[in-house]
């Protein structure tokens, strides 16, 4: 297998990655993007097996010719797991419901984290590594083990198995300085005596994967349950670095490439998300909102909320000629996007015009919202960005706030010394009626009482959204 | 408990306090609702409506005999005495100017809820038939100006030649105000408005009318949500202004009231004398003394020089249809506020600011007035320099920006000088790949970010190459080494997960996006 054929194939696959992401830009060239990303991926993965198979290491400027047939066992390592692996991620993509998919994106997480863990023991366990390689590694299995450990708290805690308020321990932000100090340090020892001490290098590298495995637990378990759009883009960042830093470990410029994709990409999620919360990161990691009991907003007395019944909610809808929808985590716990499709389709029958808007934040991952609705089969071109639809509530009649609570905070706007105060918001209260849907008055997650709900022209329709929506549905 | 709805006993008077729609939701709040022959059929609903909504028809004594009496107009005192003792009166009574009607009401051990009490807080707007009528009566104020203009409002160029649009002035953006000012519009006109209060110029602008201020520095601001009287000063700068617009303007619409007080004269004797002959004004105070001079109550005068001034007091009741449904949808507001457990049981609570401001006897009680509530929808004064206070996040200094820049770079060259060759390539691959990543991410469609996120799931399942490589290293010279097959099998495992099921699972999501 020639180093040149390798080489070449890795560049084009790292070229098609990028044409994949680049064709998510629109809806129109979504669909060709992922089907380009799929052919770079078989493409590598063909030019790797050949490689590993027949030409058993080659190296720039030599040609290896296979010496013999490939080992019966080699092959089948090679295609048992992958054929394994396969399957099991195939039957799982085709099964997850759409509300679970955050927990599905961070179980991916965690096996790109655990892999470049792997990679980094297999690289050392080879033997002779260079100072610099060492050093490589190092660094790839402690990202790896971040990511790995990260991701399986993000899992358990968006899929309930876990409860999802943030882990207060005592000096928690001063134990991830810590652990991260004892990385550091362990690094340069491990750099400077991996070569003559292999075994000492095996118990500095089996600590510092401890340490990282347990300052990623950690470090996601003290995040509570909202921030989850940071964490996960947070997480979808760090399992690109680790495959980078693999890639410096093994020479190989497609890890490095495809690593740098994905690093950057949940980078600019994760600054998107922080944006959208009007948060910086370093308090997000620092610990959830309302965690250190002094930002709670004073108990206010708003006055008395009014509420609705469905049957008058139907009569609104249906005098109205505008109406936007607002959803928000609440649409996806319970199961509401199927009957709010239906509603839509309802109105627009009867001329209403229907759109959504979509704040950044709402669900538990970034776009997560618009996911739900499409497969809903709400058609996308209805479907609005917060700052798309900002100023087009004022012209309309009305709003349906279905599960959303911070996200559509008036004070946020109005009130300077409320704890979301300056947090980009749906201005859903400009509108000439706004519906909200909701369990009880309860505060949302960031534990501020909404105003909205005592605005005169707010109305508030409890009990389960599905419910309500399809009472809706029955009255109109 | 029974609600009964009088026919109501002015002789101008077309308006009903209940409709059929209304009387179904009181019914659905528990309340009998016994409806007085023909007392919608002025407004156009008939007595057959009203039973299939749930009422029952009855004679006069028997609805106003009932636990609950909701009517429009104050009772005469035969009505008063055909009310069984300790009953619920509700209805306007104009509690300022009517202390004896008040005391006859305790008399006979009544409660009265009075409909024009509503204090101006945002949560009573949904009761507050100050406001519902002023909407109507500003309507009808244009809709009366109209009928007596002998012009378009709206301007024309036709084959006979080119009409100018008229020109409206407004006095007063209170709810009338606006009301007229959007029916003004709506019908074509150039409209200019003004109202002592400066913090309703935006309102004015927002439907679509120039707002002329008053230049004086005498501004009010409004603590209770109604306009006071104004100083000298400001008096006489306002009066030259109303003296400028007179003589521009073809149709003058005044709608100042103050509660409790005669209404202030805006246009003299003298204003009205330079209007062009031909324009109208419309005194929508004209019951309270008037804002026109010359201006007399229900009637219409034409002056000398063929202005004429219309002073109807009866403008909703000139829509009464409407007038009775919006004043129908108050008091079904009123009684869900009265009704809290919804089982026909009027329950007064006298903490409650609204019903506090609104029961001006209370069992035989005269509690009028009430105490005070400040209400404001203007800021509170206080309010404004704790907000211009704000910093304004300062600029950052660029030296500062250039010098971080600067040492960063310092840095990285040296870190590049200390790396060997092979590793400089590697950083160069990474650069660039972060910086296109940037951009390219930077343009992936907002709703699309979940996809990304499983996109990049599956191409980060890349890292499979380097356990893939792993294992070529897994039985050198023939002897299998365990340890480093079994990682590199679980690496191949876990990546090829990441890399079929993340794009599967993109391929789905995409497939389900679809346009309208």
């Amino acid at each position: 297998m020639s180093y040149s054929l390798q080489q070449g194939a890795f560049i084009i696959a790292g070229l098609l990655f990028i044409l994949a992401l680049a064709g998510l830009s629109k809806h129109e060239t979504s669909q060709r993007g992922n089907v380009l990303g799929s052919i770079g991926m078989a493409a590598a993965l063909v030019i790797t097996i050949l490689g590993t198979v027949l030409g058993r290491g080659g190296t720039e400027g030599v040609t290896v010719e296979a010496v013999s047939a490939p080992p019966a066992w080699m092959i089948a390592a090679i295609l048992v797991p992958l054929a394994v692996g396969g399957v099991l991620g195939v039957v799982k993509a085709r099964r997850v419901e759409m509300t679970g998919m955050p927990e599905l994106i961070a179980l991916f997480h965690s096996f790109v984290g655990l892999a470049a863990v792997l990679v980094g023991w297999v690289a050392y366990l080879e033997g002779d590594t260079t100072k610099l390689a060492a050093g490589e590694l190092f660094v790839g299995v402690f990202i790896g083990a971040v990511t790995f450990t990260g991701s399986i708290i993000a899992y358990l805690k968006l899929s309930a198995k876990m409860n999802s308020k943030p882990l207060m321990l005592p000096h928690h932000n001063l134990i991830n300085l810590a652990a991260v100090a004892a990385f550091l340090i362990l690094t340069v020892v491990f750099v400077l005596v991996q070569g003559d001490n292999r075994p000492l290098g095996y118990v500095l590298l089996a600590v510092m994967t401890l340490i990282s495995l347990a300052l990623g637990l950690h470090l996601v378990a003290s995040i509570g349950g909202g921030d989850m759009p940071v964490v996960v883009s947070m997480l979808n960042s760090y399992s690109g670095w680790a495959a980078a830093a693999a890639g410096f470990t093994l020479n190989n410029d497609l890890l490095i490439i495809t690593g740098a994709l994905v690093g950057s990409s949940g980078a600019y999620l994760r600054y998107i998300m922080c944006k959208a919360m009007n948060r910086n990161f370093i308090s997000v990691i620092a610990g959830g909102f309302g965690s250190d009991g002094a930002v709670v907003g004073e108990a206010k007395d708003y006055g008395s909320h009014r509420e609705i019944s469905a049957p008058e909610a139907a009569e609104l809808l249906k005098a109205a000629s505008s109406v936007i929808i607002t959803p928000g985590y609440g649409m996806a716990v319970a199961q509401a996007q199927g009957a709010v499709a239906d509603l839509t389709a309802k109105l627009r029958a009867l001329g209403v015009e229907v759109r959504f808007g979509i704040h950044p934040v709402a669900g538990r991952l970034p776009g997560h919202m618009n996911v739900l609705l499409a497969e809903a089969k709400v058609p996308y071109d209805i479907v609005l960005e917060m700052d798309e639809i900002n100023d087009d509530f004022e012209s309309t009649d009305v709003v349906l706030v279905i599960g959303a609570n911070d996200t559509v905070n008036p004070a946020a706007q109005e009130d300077p010394t409320s704890p979301i105060a300056g947090m980009p918001v749906l201005e859903v209260w400009k509108a000439q009626q706004v519906i909200v849907f909701k369990r009880s008055m309860a505060t949302g997650y960031a534990g501020v009482q909404n105003p909205l709900f005592f605005k005169p022209n707010a109305a508030m329709l409890f009990g389960d959204a599905k419910q309500r929506v399809e009472d809706i549905i029955k009255a109109l | 408990m029974q609600i009964g709805i009088p026919l109501e006993s002015l002789a101008e008077e077309t308006r009903v306090a209940a409709t059929p729609k209304s009387v179904a939701q009181l019914v659905k709040l528990g309340y009998k609702v016994a409806v007085e022959t023909g007392a919608g059929a002025k407004a156009s609903y008939p007595d057959e409506e009203y039973v299939s909504a749930g009422a029952e028809i009855v004679g006069r004594a028997t609805a106003w005999a009932c636990d609950v009496v909701v009517k429009i107009n104050p009772p005469t005192e035969a009505e008063i005495a055909a009310m069984s003792q300790g009953a619920t009166l509700v209805c306007l009574i104009a509690a300022p100017r009517s202390p004896q009607l008040l005391e006859r009401l305790a008399s006979r051990r009544l409660t009265v809820l009075a409909m024009d009490s509503v204090p101006r807080i945002s949560r009573a707007q949904s009761l507050d038939v100050i406001s519902s009528m002023a909407n109507i009566g500003g309507y009808r104020a244009v809709i009366e100006a109209a009928h007596e203009f002998g012009s378009f409002f709206t301007g024309q160029v036709t084959a006979a030649g080119k009409v100018p649009p008229a020109k409206v002035f407004v006095s007063g953006a209170g709810v009338a105000g606006l009301a007229a000012i959007g029916t003004a519009r709506a019908l074509g006109a150039i409209v200019r408005a003004t109202d002592i209060r400066a913090e309703v110029a935006e309102q004015v602008e927002s439907m679509g009318a120039d707002f002329v201020a008053v230049e004086s520095g005498d501004q009010q601001q409004s603590a209770d949500g109604y306009a006071k009287e104004a100083s000298e000063a400001y008096a006489e700068a306002a009066a030259q202004m109303y003296a400028q617009q007179s003589k521009e303007v073809d149709i003058v619409i005044t709608t100042a009231l103050i509660p409790g007080r005669p209404a202030p004269r805006l246009i003299t004797e003298e204003m009205v004398a330079t209007m062009k002959p031909g324009s109208v004004v419309v005194d929508m105070a004209a019951g309270a003394g008037g804002n026109v001079a010359g201006s007399v109550a229900d009637e219409v005068v034409t002056t000398a020089n063929g202005v004429k001034i219309i002073g109807y007091t009866d403008l909703p009741s000139r829509l009464p249809t409407q007038a009775s449904q919006l004043f129908a949808t108050n008091i079904v507001n009123l009684m869900k506020l009265v009704t809290p457990n919804q089982d026909g049981q009027l329950v007064l609570d006298l903490n409650d600011v609204v019903q506090r401001s609104m029961a001006v006897v209370t069992a035989g009680e005269v509690t009028w007035p009430p105490p005070s509530v400040a209400v404001s929808i203007a800021p509170a004064p206080a309010a404004v320099p704790a907000v211009v206070a704000k910093p304004e996040p300062k600029p950052r200094d660029p030296r500062l920006m250039y010098g971080a820049m600067g040492v960063v770079g310092v840095l990285l060259l040296l870190l590049f000088w200390a790396s060997p060759a092979s590793l400089l390539s590697h950083f160069l691959v990474l650069a660039l790949a972060v910086v296109i990543g940037y951009y390219v991410i930077g343009n992936v469609s907002h709703s699309l970010h979940t996809p990304l996120m499983s996109e990049t799931n599956a191409i980060s399942g890349i890292i499979v190459v380097g356990s893939l490589v792993g294992l070529q290293h897994a039985a050198p010279e023939g002897v299998v080494d365990w340890p480093i097959l079994a990682l590199s099998v679980a690496g191949v495992l876990l990546a090829s997960i990441n890399v079929f099921g993340g794009f599967t699972v993109t391929h789905r999501m995409l497939k389900m996006f679809r346009k309208g």
